[in-house]
């Protein structure tokens, strides 16, 4: 399968919305609507990179064997040509097929061609995020759909968390549920307020939004790419604490102003121009420290949208000034609803030992959404010892919480989302079935625009890949259209591989998959008494 | 509200070509010299470094070890000719516990006395045996007065050697009973130790002796290396000695404030001669971590010795000297801890732990297990570029490596320049304590006493692991992989 230049050109087609259609939220700016197609976003480097490499000798001939054997458009031939073009090892899936008869490396009939794992994947990536999960998590990207089977798609090499629970229908041994009819409706969708208090109902159609990357850590194409993509899934996207962009006002009711402990660029326009408002009082990369943006990132227009002076280092305090107990909590959120009166409020917190106090605590001073940000993930720059060492992973915070809410009887007045290393579709289901309403995710929509973890995003000018950047020759690497539709694109791989779950678990929503940790078991090194 | 406690570190930049992760970017032949070509666009000018060092032999040699796998330049270059791999030179130091990423932060440390920082999250295992099973706490709201570890807050590192009293007893007619309090006081809950194997030069125990005077701590040599010890330096040198030694050692002890006693039958005696040459000296016992510990410990505290310096191996387990690998510090610490406490002991006295403490957080970790402060080893060689061989070092009759062969040792610890192996431990303490603090500030905990024996601060992953996936029915892992 190659991709035609046609297909290349990636477009996204903006339509105004039709006047009938009822306004969501009350933004006082043209909202754009984004379609939700699915179209090819091949990677943007000229050289994709693959899980194995195939070489080519100097013995090869140039018959073009290869190309009528090849099944998956690794080698190609183009009429005219008098040399077989280089391999697109990208789309090789390796011994499985390289060690058949039919395979380009036993039919070459000058024994020229080999293969072998790229070296090069294998530089990607680490323990969390496998190089396998990020070559599937682009290939989900480019493609909208599912990864090929020869990527390991589901679970890094972590060897705990998420990595050590399945579910029971990928092990052998368990009793299967009985599969929803092919062609039943599967609902992935979610409502956020459940308190009853007479504020605007806020659905998205998937259980998944996007978390908060400031203007400043990453480029304006980032921000956007994300806030097309939140348009076009209905879902949302988050501003991080840098301030409201201009160039975010068409995506408003999209897009949660997030109140952070810096405050920087938070105005009373920002906070009334949105349907939800997030508080940040911890992150998961680096719970208990404020957030940091180093020097060289806060270019002249970052520092104007913080009203801050550039090219200082901006340290974000931690926690709350205003904030000392949970009365001055409540006031925050008070202070929040009355700026906005139509917007939901959702308390951004890291996992402490008592994080199910705090999460209880949030709930009685009116928060819609408890937001739980485990110590695993994040996207920013953080101090090592507190990426590995500090607040405890989500895996472990979601039952936690769910059952201590469920214990206070309020489980289903509070909307419980969960974020800090979710990964896959199967993180977000795993998730799910922990206790979590539903998930924000942040390095994986990273990862789909091009990615790669090599942990850079906070040095000299930042990403070398132009993601985490605001220098405008880097960030000009990632056109805009190409980031929206990488986005919307994971996002339908995610949903297909959402409803292929909750199909195969006899679910017909995802509502109904919270907390059911029946459907789960866990993987132990120990030999387990049955 | 004192001074505060700051140390001052100054870029010491690295010996020693240093092993980089990624390396062997490897051309394939083909180059057609394009216009295009990705090699002058890396951002990081790993290649033009390369170029430099090709021209002039004395440029220092990083090249490539300098790449950061950005992949650029691999999916950039016009014909795809280049390609990155892992350094296999960069996995094969170290061992299992000391392992090469440890080496590589403990370096970049030691090179600049900063916290390392990067981005895009945690990127190792989940857990891991013994410190990497602890998650520490931290807290959403803290109390009034913080305004951030890096503001005004005064943050206290300090901690004390030496039994606290619980209570001051006085006769009836007011004179007091209780000994007068001798604490020492560190600002810093480190000292450093000697190492765990026979690299003992000299001018390792002299660049320790001058690291512990600026960082206002205790630097553990042996009596022989104590002597070259300046008169000014002897209050930060901590001797241990043997019977043979207290002979000679006189000049040492009138000006030493701590010196120490291997764990023997005749240790109590010792002390009582220590005491005798002077008697404000704090005499610690140092002894291997072992399941008799606490035994021993509240034995010998019976007979007033307060002070215990537990080694463990350099893989942070119990000593049980048939060769066997004991428990894990965390949990023979605790249990050492529980008694002492279970006891009524515990602020009598003062526990220092050494072995495997090497990262930042087992500093913390391990005093949130029960020790007051804990002693670096291995890590300050690491810091003069030691890469913990496997092979280099013949072994002694206990296993142990020793790093008796020059010729043989990378990083040529025989012959460092005293003042930067000085001040490439000063680093290293210093990029330690600034960590430190991160975690202490992150728990709302305003100095490091009170963090000993926290163990409801920290997150224990056995306890964790119950509490959140107790009802999730567990498979073996053949199962799957089957």
């Amino acid at each position: 399968m190659t991709i035609s230049d046609a297909e290349v050109q990636v477009r996204i087609r903006v339509s105004t919305p039709e006047p009938e259609s009822p306004r969501l939220g009350h933004s006082d700016w043209p909202q754009e609507t984004v379609a939700r197609e699915i179209r090819p976003a091949p990677d943007r480097y000229r050289n994709a990179l693959g899980k194995y490499k195939v070489e080519r000798l100097a013995a090869c001939q140039s018959c073009g064997h290869c190309t009528e054997v090849c099944r998956y458009g690794v080698h190609s031939k183009p009429a005219g040509y008098k040399f077989t073009l280089r391999p697109l090892d990208c789309l090789c899936i390796g011994p499985e097929c390289a060690e058949t008869p039919e395979s380009c490396v036993s039919q070459c009939p000058h024994q020229a061609l080999s293969v072998r794992p790229n070296p090069t994947a294998q530089c990607m990536g680490d323990a969390r995020w496998s190089s396998d999960l990020i070559l599937s998590t682009w290939h989900q990207a480019a493609t909208g759909h599912a990864a090929p089977a020869h990527l390991e798609s589901r679970t890094g090499a972590s060897g705990g968390g998420f990595d050590s629970l399945r579910f029971k229908f990928e092990v052998p041994g368990f009793d299967q549920a009985t599969p929803v009819p092919a062609g039943a409706e599967i609902d992935t969708g979610l409502d956020l307020n459940h308190r009853g208090d007479g504020r605007p109902q806020v659905h998205i159609d998937l259980p998944i939004y996007g978390g908060g990357m400031s203007f400043g850590s990453v480029s304006i194409h980032t921000i956007l790419g994300k806030a097309r993509a939140a348009a076009a899934w209905n879902s949302f996207t988050c501003t991080g604490e840098g301030g409201y962009h201009d160039r975010l006002k068409p995506y408003d009711d999209y897009v949660i102003t997030q109140v952070a402990t810096g405050l920087f660029g938070v105005r009373e326009d920002t906070i009334q121009r949105v349907r939800i408002v997030e508080f940040k009082y911890a992150q998961g990369a680096k719970p208990g420290l404020g957030g940091h943006l180093l020097g060289d990132k806060n270019t002249p227009a970052v520092a104007r949208m913080r009203e801050a002076v550039a090219g200082n280092a901006l340290f974000s305090p931690f926690p709350f000034h205003s904030v000392y107990s949970v009365e001055d909590h409540k006031k925050h959120v008070d202070w929040i609803k009355e700026v906005n009166r139509h917007c939901l409020v959702s308390v951004k917190v890291s996992t402490p030992t008592d994080v199910d106090m705090v999460a209880v605590g949030s709930y009685y001073a009116g928060a819609h959404i408890i937001h739980l940000d485990g110590s695993y993930g994040g996207t920013g720059a953080a101090p090592d010892i507190a990426k590995k060492n500090i607040a405890m992973p989500i895996e472990y915070a979601v039952p936690k919480v769910h059952k201590f809410l469920a214990a206070e009887g309020i489980r289903d007045k509070v909307t419980l989302i969960a974020s800090g290393g979710i990964r896959t579709a199967y993180d977000v289901l795993k998730t799910i079935a922990l206790g979590a309403d539903g998930v924000v995710i942040g390095t994986a929509e990273m990862v789909a625009l091009g990615c790669v973890r090599c942990a850079c995003c906070e040095s000299g000018r930042g990403c070398p890949r132009g993601i985490a950047s605001t220098d405008p020759e880097l960030m000009m690497q990632v056109p805009l259209e190409w980031a929206t539709q990488r986005l919307i694109n994971l996002n339908n791989a995610w949903r297909e591989q959402i409803v292929d779950v909750l199909s195969r678990l006899g679910m017909t929503s995802i509502r109904e998959l919270r907390g059911r940790t029946d459907v789960l078991c866990r993987l132990s090194d120990e030999e387990v008494s049955q | 509200m004192p001074d505060r406690y700051h140390i001052h570190t100054v870029a010491a930049p690295a010996r020693f070509r240093r092993i980089g992760k990624f390396a062997n970017v490897d051309w394939r032949e083909d180059c057609s010299r394009c216009s295009n070509c990705v090699k002058p666009r890396c951002l990081y000018d790993v290649y033009k470094r390369e170029s430099a060092y090709n021209r002039d032999p004395q440029t220092p040699v990083e090249t490539l070890d300098e790449c950061k796998a950005c992949l650029s330049c691999v999916q950039g270059c016009t014909k795809g000719l280049l390609g990155v791999s892992v350094n296999p030179e960069f996995l094969d130091m170290g061992d299992e516990y000391w392992k090469p990423e440890i080496l590589l932060t403990t370096w970049n440390q030691a090179d600049t006395g900063k916290i390392p920082v990067s981005g895009a999250g945690y990127r190792g295992r989940f857990h891991g045996p013994g410190f990497d099973s602890i998650w520490t706490d931290m807290s959403e709201i803290v109390r009034p007065t913080r305004d951030g570890i890096h503001g005004r807050e005064y943050i206290s590192t300090s901690v004390d050697i030496g039994p606290k009293p619980l209570r001051l007893e006085f006769t009836p007619d007011g004179a007091m009973l209780s000994a007068p309090l001798r604490l020492l006081e560190l600002q810093l809950p480190a000292i450093l130790d000697m190492p765990a194997w026979a690299a003992q030069g000299t001018r390792l125990a002299a660049a320790r002796i001058a690291a512990a005077r600026e960082l206002k701590t205790l630097a553990v040599v042996r009596a022989g290396d104590a002597v070259q010890a300046l008169p000014k330096q002897l209050p930060s040198v901590t001797p241990v000695l043997t019977r043979e030694d207290i002979a000679n050692s006189q000049d040492i002890l009138e000006g030493a404030r701590m010196a120490q006693l291997w764990d023997g039958p005749e240790v109590v005696g010792l002390a009582i001669e220590l005491l005798s040459i002077n008697p404000q000296l704090t005499i610690s016992v140092r002894m291997p971590l072992s399941p008799a510990s606490a035994g021993r410990i509240v034995e010998l505290s019976r007979a007033g010795l307060k002070v215990f310096h537990l080694c463990a191996d350099q893989h942070g387990r119990e000593r049980l000297g048939n060769g066997a690998p004991g428990r894990h510090i965390k949990d023979s610490l605790r249990e050492v801890h529980g008694r002492l406490v279970a006891e009524g002991l515990r602020d009598e006295i003062t526990l220092i732990v050494s072995g495997g403490i090497a990262l930042a957080e087992h500093m913390a970790k391990a005093i949130i297990c029960g020790a007051d402060l804990v002693a670096v080893d291995t890590a300050l060689l690491v810091a003069l570029g030691c890469r913990v061989c496997r092979d280099a070092h013949p072994r002694d009759a206990h296993g142990e490596a020793r790093c008796g062969v020059a010729e043989l040792c990378p990083a040529e610890t025989d012959s460092v320049d005293c003042a930067y192996a000085t001040q490439r431990i000063v680093n290293l303490m210093g990029a330690w304590h600034s960590q430190l603090i991160e975690v202490l500030g992150a728990m709302g905990i305003r100095e490091v006493r009170r963090l000993r024996g926290e163990v409801g601060r920290a997150i224990f992953m056995e306890d964790i692991e119950k509490e959140a996936f107790g009802d999730i029915c567990r498979v073996p892992r053949s199962r799957v992989s089957a």
